[in-house]
């Protein structure tokens, strides 16, 4: 069977799989629909939550990334896991006890304030539309690719089925349709590398694989370092991602955002006591580590494949532009690799060096994607990848919209607006918000701020600048008050979205952006993805200081704050 | 049996501030501060800076993660407040 038929197949096969599974579990109350009914299991908990993390960047963008970065993309590796561990110690235990639908619920009980809930379902809003940004554009290039069409067509098509995946389940059918993504999504990103890792090395555990010998007795990374450099690219080992500073504040960031995300958060909300709450998040954090050990592997090999099936030892032998292989044709279809004859000589140059470089696009998100291709594997292989790719996607869009849906339908309008709301109305309410986020999803799709990965980590800068400190806060300070939760809150995003507004441009629109005669990454040489943690830092000096000159809270929230450190009252 | 939630937070925060700073240490310190310095020594074809950053800080937060929950796990019975 041919590629075409292949993918469609198998990318078929594993969405009649979703949507049965969607359509059998599906919420009828609204208690299904937020949390799942409140009885899931850890390990299957666990499974749920690492699908539902794991998202298009994480399974299309992060590899890529660290292809190109090196061991400066070591930041996405040690900051989107390491998150977990401040979540499982600092947050999920307690706000389990607490028991709410939402992250704002929660905010809204502990500073005994409507405005704070509010005000807390802003910076979701914002936190996750960003997210789901990132995901629409992984969503488009999978879709480009896999339907041979241009990238803005592949997106519109990926659009419309979340839209009518997400919508229907809610956060019952969610669950159980990640806990099927995850084994897709695994099992896509495993193969291919267990093959690429074996015909490299002859080591099948990538892990082991790529610090092992290859056929020739160098190491694998030696080879790669010393390709890269000949070809004037920086050493793949030691390249850091601009400073140790930033790549310090960078990782701290994309933890404390981790631990700040609404739609992961609420994962914690679905089991049955505290103690399942803390197991819970070390299994999420094992199912995770299973692709985020795997992914250097990926990221290194596809890089060496890439390079190696390119460039030759002299620059006569370098691949003729007429000889290239189906996958480079694919991907030119799609307009992320674009090739350049500079010097007329009908071979293909790929150096670092802009001037002499022909390969004048090689957008880094296509790298998972084309990776096997790029290693020759079979057809079949290809395909799984395909429905891999399309499972982190959908899974991480689904919960993210399930997240800003039940902030706008049981925050703002039962919590703040029309408290007398009927359960139906409520669900109805929720999923046209889904749909809006969509849309707006959608329409940054088609002009993305950064590559996936880069999106999803502005959104967790802006998560981790405003949500984590209030949660933190909330439960490990018995004095922060409301005004210094809101006063904490609104600097911390605010900064943050300043400094990355400053660079990106008001709302993402490029032509707005208001450096003047500042330099990029200004502030101490941080880029604007990384920072979220000077936005957290901000965060709590502002509540502090504010909490110090107001008034002192209640003495039955004090109460509350007792009961939520203890899983049992004695 | 002890029977005090004060003295029941503090082991709680004890037992945090022992799991962060071995948390710090793996990725902040191995991974970022002082890669340079371990990279000199090797761990296979891995530098061992390398090696903590891609590799060895996630290994050691999933053990982390378990031995919190663990240790929690008995600090909740020996102040009685676990859940039946």
């Amino acid at each position: 069977m041919d590629l075409q038929t292949l993918t469609v197949l198998f990318v078929g096969i594993t969405f009649a799989i979703y949507i049965g599974i969607a359509f059998w579990t599906r919420a009828g109350s609204t208690h299904e629909f937020y949390v799942a009914g409140g009885g899931i299991h850890p390990i299957a908990n666990g499974m749920a939550t690492a699908a539902d993390w794991m998202s298009a960047a994480s399974f299309i963008s992060m590899a890529g990334l660290i292809a190109f970065y090196g061991y400066g993309g070591s930041v996405f590796l040690m900051g989107w896991t390491g998150g977990y561990v401040l979540l499982a110690m600092l947050l999920a235990p307690y706000l389990r006890k607490h028991g709410s639908f939402t992250v704002p619920e929660f905010i809204s009980d502990r500073y005994y304030s409507k405005a704070a809930r509010v005000v807390a379902v802003i910076c979701l809003i914002i936190a996750s539309v960003t997210y789901v940004i990132g995901q629409m554009k992984g969503i488009g290039v999978a879709f480009s690719r896999f339907l041979e069409v241009e990238y803005e067509t592949g997106l519109v098509t990926g659009m419309v089925i979340v839209a009518f995946y997400a919508v229907m389940g809610g956060m019952k059918g969610i669950t159980y349709t990640q806990i099927a993504q995850y084994v897709i999504m695994i099992i896509a990103y495993t193969i291919p590398a267990v093959f690429i890792s074996f015909m490299l090395t002859g080591n099948p555990i990538p892990q082991l694989g790529l610090g092992s010998e290859m056929a020739d007795g160098t190491y694998l990374l030696d080879k790669l370092d010393q390709v890269v450099t000949q070809l004037g690219f920086t050493e793949y080992t030691t390249q850091a991602r601009l400073s140790t500073t930033n790549m310090f504040v960078y990782t701290l960031s994309l933890m404390i955002g981790t631990a700040g995300l609404p739609h992961v958060i609420m994962r914690f909300f679905t089991v049955s006591s505290v103690k399942a709450a803390r197991e819970s998040a070390g299994w999420a954090l094992v199912f995770i580590a299973l692709l985020y050990t795997t992914a250097p592997a990926v990221a290194a090999m596809a890089r060496l494949n890439l390079m190696q099936t390119i460039d030759q030892p002299t620059q006569a032998q370098n691949l003729a532009y007429a000889d290239r292989p189906t996958w480079f044709k694919n991907w030119e279809k799609t307009g992320l690799l674009k090739f350049e004859d500079k010097n007329n000589d009908g071979l293909i140059q790929y150096t670092g060096d802009k001037k002499t470089n022909e390969m004048v696009k090689v957008d880094k998100d296509i790298m998972v994607l084309a990776n096997p291709e790029i290693a020759g594997l079979p057809n079949w292989v290809i395909a799984i990848v395909a429905a891999g790719g399309l499972a982190a996607a959908l899974s991480t869009a689904a919960g993210l919209l399930l997240a800003i849906a039940s902030s706008i339908s049981h925050d703002l309008l039962k919590g703040v607006w029309r408290p007398n709301i009927s359960e139906k109305d409520e669900l109805m309410y929720s999923r046209m918000s889904m749909i809006g986020a969509i849309l707006v999803a959608g329409y940054y799709g088609f002009n993305p701020p950064d590559f996936a990965a880069g999106t999803v980590a502005l959104a967790f800068g802006l998560a981790a600048s405003s949500i984590f400190p209030a949660l933190m806060m909330g439960i490990f300070s018995k004095k922060m008050n409301k005004e210094g939760a809101i006063a904490g809150m609104l600097s911390g995003i605010g900064i943050t979205l300043l400094y990355v507004f400053q660079h990106k441009g008001i709302m993402f629109v490029k032509s707005t952006s208001f450096l003047g005669d500042m330099g990029p990454n200004w502030f101490l040489g941080i880029e604007p993805n990384a920072f979220g943690a000077i936005g957290a830092l901000v965060n709590f000096a502002v509540a502090f200081l504010v909490m110090s000159r107001t008034k002192k809270i209640p003495k039955k929230i004090e109460k509350m704050i007792e009961n939520i450190r203890i899983p049992v009252s004695n | 049996m002890v029977n005090n939630n004060n003295d029941y937070w503090k082991a709680n925060i004890a037992l945090i501030i022992k799991c962060l700073s071995i948390w710090f240490v793996v990725s902040y310190l191995f991974g970022i501060v002082l890669v340079d310095v371990l990279n000199t020594v090797r761990l296979g074809g891995y530098k061992l800076g390398f090696w903590f950053a891609q590799q060895g800080s996630i290994y050691t937060f999933v053990v982390l993660v378990f031995y919190y929950a663990k240790s929690m796990g008995k600090i909740d019975k020996k102040f009685n407040v676990h859940e039946k």
